[in-house]
């Protein structure tokens, strides 16, 4: 019985682990930065909509990847 | 004739860039002056406004006690040279395609620039690059020249 939880400790220990390396690291951000990447290519429908999400729902950033001045938004 | 316009040639030419691969990069070579230490990549927006900034920094304090070095984290040779061929630059610049040196200083953001004081010591890390702030990193630079 115990045999079985150390071995289930060690299944869940290996798959949370799995995770731990998700992401992207900042320099590893080229092709995500690419303006094709952007949710929308009109500049003017990007703005509209990220005002409508910071008036409505206060949140802001999440449009594209290598803006803001330090690509962590 | 011939010599003006060879120093002509010589004033209104960019200084090319020097090249290294990031395994020759040795900080410690350079105690004794203050480093500003620039980490980049040819995508980055924000790294090519700072491109400017930094060359205008190397000519205005003198060389013998600051320096300016910057590591290039572009996965592709390619992209840096070619940025490289649009942007000027001043300074030398090592490559680092595996991202092995931004691992080590726990990079956060792009550009991501660290000021090093005359003992070797970090004394300011700045993540992004704003012009409106470039007053501000100059006077840090000041205080430890």
């Amino acid at each position: 019985m115990t045999a079985k939880y150390h071995w289930l400790i060690l299944g869940v220990v290996i798959a949370a682990s799995g995770c731990s390396s998700l992401g992207v690291k900042p320099w590893e951000r080229n092709v995500l930065a690419q303006d094709d990447m952007l949710m929308d290519t009109d500049a003017i429908d990007l703005a509209l909509d990220e005002h409508i999400y910071f008036s409505k729902e206060a949140s802001s950033g999440g449009q594209g990847f290598a803006g803001g001045g330090c690509g962590c938004n | 004739m011939k010599k003006l316009l060879l120093l002509l040639l010589l004033v209104i030419s960019p200084v090319k860039a020097e090249i290294y691969d990031i395994n020759r990069l040795d900080l410690k070579s350079h105690q004794g002056k203050v480093v500003y230490l620039d980490f980049w990549a040819s995508w980055c927006k924000p790294c090519k406004e700072s491109f400017p900034w930094m060359n205008s920094l190397l000519a205005k304090y003198p060389a013998d006690s600051f320096t300016i070095i910057t590591i290039n984290l572009d996965a592709e040779t390619d992209a840096m040279h070619r940025f490289l061929g649009k942007v000027k630059a001043d300074f030398d610049i090592y490559h680092d395609a595996s991202g092995q040196i931004a691992e080590q200083f726990e990079i956060e953001g792009m550009p991501t620039s660290y000021l090093i004081d005359r003992s070797g010591k970090v004394v300011k890390k700045h993540i992004g690059f704003y012009t409106k702030h470039t007053g501000k990193y100059e006077r840090e630079i000041e205080e430890l020249l």
